[in-house]
């Protein structure tokens, strides 16, 4: 079965989405993903879109639900690399990812979830 | 308007999807369209293509290279047999869905082309042609 591979990047886990996704793709990373967030304690996902040439209302909709999860799961989410025509178009379509942190590249990415991380820690120092 | 070339395409399952997406993706480099247009014409491409297998138990995608004048374009039609729109406007409206999804599709889809084109008839299917320019 053709799966998108999820790499373990310290506290992080790192998927570089690379292909054309088709539903069951989407799918199928979903639920790997959640699984992989449990089992690895991660907690920060990184989701590198920058190969991605389309992002219609279906793939976006699997990065907010995603992210949605993830929180859940008490891991905080961010999409890194997305073109900026793929920005346009999205805005256009009406589609804004509501609650989908974002940054520019992978490094950027990962310095908002050490912050994200390093304040919840803050906040809620261990006993 | 002269039509230049066009291509069929099935459109029944998600792999269908994926290879509308290419091909129109393709034909839209051929004419020369600008990157931001070709994402657009791709994007709206997708949305109008799921439409077609999610909500018309599949169907067709005809992909024309038009011609207006000086102008090049390409039209992309897209038909069903399923069971029809009931409220075309409702249909239109962002955040409408009768699938769960995020109800985008076809405002969306007309938000990224130059003319937008939807006929319906119920228990007859579904036709919905767009159109944008290079």
């Amino acid at each position: 079965m053709e799966r998108i591979p999820i790499l373990k990047l310290g506290n992080f886990l790192l998927v570089s989405i690379q292909v054309d996704m088709h539903d069951q793709l989407a799918l199928n990373l979903q639920e790997e993903l959640t699984a992989r967030i449990v089992q690895d304690n991660a907690k920060g996902v990184l989701i590198d879109i920058s190969a991605l040439e389309v992002v219609d209302s279906f793939i976006g909709r699997m990065l907010a639900n995603i992210a949605s999860m993830a929180r859940i799961l008490d891991a905080e989410t961010v999409v890194v690399g997305m073109r900026p025509a793929v920005a346009i178009t999205m805005v256009e379509l009406g589609l804004s990812l509501p609650g989908v942190r974002t940054a520019l590249n992978v490094e950027k990415g990962i310095e908002i979830l050490t912050s994200l991380i390093t304040r919840d820690t803050d906040e809620h120092p261990a006993e | 308007m002269n039509i230049l070339r066009s291509e069929t395409l099935p459109l029944q399952s998600s792999d269908d999807i994926v290879r509308a997406r290419q091909a129109v993706r393709v034909w839209a480099v051929e004419i020369g369209f600008r990157l931001v247009d070709q994402t657009k014409i791709v994007t709206a491409a997708s949305e109008l293509a799921r439409n077609v297998c999610d909500h018309g138990g599949g169907g067709i995608l005809r992909i024309e290279v038009v011609e207006d004048g000086e102008r090049k374009g390409l039209r992309l039609t897209f038909q069903d047999q399923g069971p029809g729109i009931p409220d075309i406007d409702l249909a239109m409206k962002d955040g409408y869905s009768t699938m769960g999804g995020l109800g985008l599709g076809l405002g969306g889809a007309k938000r990224l082309v130059n003319a937008f084109h939807i006929e319906s008839a119920i228990g007859k299917g579904t036709t919905v042609s767009v159109i944008k320019w290079a």
